[in-house]
């Protein structure tokens, strides 16, 4: 099955206005791991089908590793440039399948003009289920597996979300096992803060390792994220151990989607 | 008449120190920016009561929350006893209260000497737990030599005081049953009066010990007041405020630099003209970002006199954990202790006067503010809503706009946001190629 991207720009010139702008992010967009969750999310919308647009080659980041970084200016010429395009396209609701993304977009564009609705996509997810247009009913791929979830910084402690990456994995009719550090204890995967593009300082672990151990003692099969940077950690710190064939790390998105058989 | 003559002196002493050392305080908050949190005073109010007052965020830790709760419910209600304290002393009266009150009285000073049996074990358990048991966040590198001291000092205190209560208290009972064989009925005194004192038949002798004890828990109580804004203990009473002007946004909030804003839009407006803005020429431009306390927030600084330097924020850093030099605890002991040399260098030298020191380079390095992920785990454990956090990104943002230093991958990241508007070398047309890639 192809998939059904429109831009937002094609949209506009056919007199159509999508509901919702779905953000895919700089990994979303380059990176081959993060690109397999942004089409696992896109045949959830088409199959859904959600009126959707992205911006396409008229994205750029958005900011959040630069002022993670300290870098406070070229946080702002990116968050301006982007509330430039968003507001000329008259954007009023976006959807994110990156955690940092969504945080800067939420909390950090009102202030410099930006202001739109924005749900991560576990959000999206959930919404679609419970209003009956996604159905995961007699799904067998994951029935009774063991998943755990590694909650990202940006998604549960910087803004609350817990609870619908949650309700996701228990659709699938999955066993959910949660690490001894979950929710608001969660331990960070080593990426926020501009972490992911620098090397760690010197210490006695990586984090990331420390934090699949945490991972690994629950015995999952499945160790589910909802975003691309803890996913890399998470997928690295496997690999490091030689675990790669006793448990895999999938996005949320991608377990729906592979039970929804899409 | 001495008595009360001297009674009068200890407490003109104890409150004009105390009061000259709040005003230090204040002074030493105050050399932070400004920041509005005025607003939302009944979720503020609120939040103060579950966090501060109803020790929410202490729960998550069920043993040393309960003993911290006997201590501090102890501390609360003996306030009682300090007013009684405080009008026997200025009166001259024994137990001026408890002709008024009656049997009230009797049931008070019970609930009383009750916490404060607890309170006592709590803090016996403490100083096990400090001085014996590892427990590895009481045992870290920040804390050798004064902090460690400083925390027993408190114990240790917290002891005298207990003691003298109960050698009052369990003095009277035993003079009590000396001269009329009868007793006021206090649950704990009375069974321990006799215990300790019971061996005592000089009524005088015992007169004296009550003596003692008052004497000795009054002033103890000015000396601990006295000692609290120098020690980290000063959080029983700054933790109140302290919550009350917690940060109320999201955490993965970070504030957005106005002035970076105002130069942001001048950029990208293609009819704005730089000359045509008024500048005003005596303004002192704001740095950008942290070097030093004063670029700080009084919000900031009232942090770091908060902290009692429990560790919780160091326990959960995962940096720390994973032996990197960063403690967010440091980063607040380190800002407390230069805020406190620049408002005395201040008060001493003049406003103007630079020891060539600063927060960032003499007490935190680059690579402690480096190893952060800003995770939030630190702002989310701190049983006080202390936000080691806002620091470290302010002292970031110093070293990247000011001094242009950072770790070099960085520099790379960020030049490739600028060119090609992401943090990775791919062109921005072609972003939507996933789209058709198989």
């Amino acid at each position: 099955m192809s998939l059904h991207v429109p831009t937002m720009s094609e949209m506009i010139a056919k007199g159509e206005t999508p509901e919702i702008l779905f953000w895919v992010g700089c990994a979303g967009s380059f990176d081959d791991r993060a690109k397999k969750i942004t089409k696992a999310l896109v045949k959830i919308l088409n199959h859904c089908k959600v009126n959707f647009a992205v911006l396409g080659t008229e994205e750029s980041c958005s900011g959040d590793p630069a002022k993670r970084a300290g870098n406070e200016f070229t946080f702002q010429m990116q968050a301006m440039m982007n509330i430039q395009v968003l507001n000329g396209y008259e954007v009023k609701k976006i959807v994110t399948a990156c955690p940092h993304c969504f945080n800067t977009l939420k909390n950090e564009y009102p202030e410099l003009g930006g202001e739109y609705e924005v749900v991560h996509h576990t959000q999206l997810i959930q919404d679609l289920i419970n209003t009956g247009k996604l159905a995961l009913e007699g799904s067998e791929t994951y029935k009774g597996k063991k998943i755990t979830f590694h909650d990202p910084c940006y998604l549960g402690r910087a803004n609350d979300v817990y609870e619908a990456p949650r309700s996701l994995i228990e659709k699938l009719d999955a066993e959910l096992v949660e690490m001894k550090r979950c929710k608001s204890k969660g331990l960070c995967c080593g990426a926020g803060g501009a972490q992911m593009f620098k090397e760690a300082e010197p210490g006695t672990k990586e984090i990331n390792i420390e934090r699949t151990e945490d991972a690994l003692e629950t015995a999952a099969e499945i160790i589910a994220t909802g975003c691309p940077f803890c996913n890399t950690m998470m997928t690295d710190g496997i690999k490091n151990v030689e675990k790669e064939d006793a448990i895999k790390v999938l996005d949320v998105a991608e377990l729906i989607a592979n039970a929804a058989d899409l | 008449m001495v008595k009360i003559i001297i009674f009068s002196l200890l407490i003109i002493v104890g409150f004009g120190f105390f009061g000259y050392n709040i005003w230090k305080v204040r002074s030493n908050i105050l050399l932070g920016r400004d920041l509005n949190r005025s607003d939302n005073f009944w979720t503020r109010l609120k939040l103060m009561t579950l966090v501060a007052f109803g020790q929410k965020k202490m729960f998550s830790k069920p043993i040393p929350a309960f003993l911290h709760l006997a201590l501090y419910l102890a501390f609360v209600i003996t306030q009682i006893e300090l007013i009684e304290i405080l009008a026997d002393g200025l009166s001259g009266v024994h137990r001026s209260l408890r002709a008024s009150l009656g049997g009230f009285y009797t049931f008070m000073i019970s609930f009383i000497e009750i916490l404060s049996v607890l309170a006592f074990f709590a803090t016996i358990a403490f100083l096990a737990r400090r001085n014996m048991l590892k427990v590895p966040r009481l045992r870290m590198s920040e804390l050798k030599g004064w902090p460690t001291k400083d925390a027993n000092l408190i114990l240790i205190f917290e002891v005298i005081l207990l003691v003298c209560i109960f050698t009052m208290n369990g003095a009277d009972e035993a003079a009590q049953v000396l001269s009329s064989n009868s007793s006021y009925g206090f649950t704990v005194s009375q069974f321990i009066g006799p215990v300790f004192f019971g061996g005592i038949k000089s009524i005088e002798t015992l007169h004296l010990l009550e003596q003692i004890g008052w004497w000795g828990h009054i002033i103890m109580v000015f000396i601990f007041l006295n000692y609290l804004p120098y020690s980290k203990h000063f959080h029983i009473l700054l933790a109140f405020p302290n919550t009350y002007y917690s940060n109320l946004e999201k955490k993965g909030k970070f504030t957005n630099l106005e002035s970076v804003t105002s130069e942001v839009k001048l950029m990208l407006d293609p009819s704005a003209d730089p000359y045509a803005i008024a500048v005003d020429p005596n303004a002192v431009p704001l740095r950008f970002g942290v070097k030093d306390v004063t670029d700080l927030t009084w919000k900031n600084l009232l942090d770091a006199y908060t902290c009692t330097e429990c560790g919780r924020c160091t326990s959960a850093c995962p940096a720390n954990q994973t032996g990197k030099l960063l403690s967010p605890r440091k980063i607040m002991m380190d800002t407390r202790d230069r805020m406190v040399e620049v408002g005395n260098n201040q008060r001493k030298f003049g406003k103007d006067f630079d020891d060539g020191k600063s927060l960032l380079h003499s007490y935190i390095s680059e690579e402690e503010i480096w190893a952060c992920t800003s995770c939030n785990a630190c702002v989310e454990e701190c049983p006080i809503n202390i936000d080691p956090l806002s620091i470290i990104i302010d002292l970031r943002r110093f070293l990247v706009m000011e001094e242009s230093k950072m770790p070099t991958e960085l520099t790379g990241m960020l030049t490739n946001i600028e060119n090609n508007g992401a943090p990775w070398q791919f062109s921005q047309s072609d972003r939507l190629n996933w789209a058709n890639e198989e």
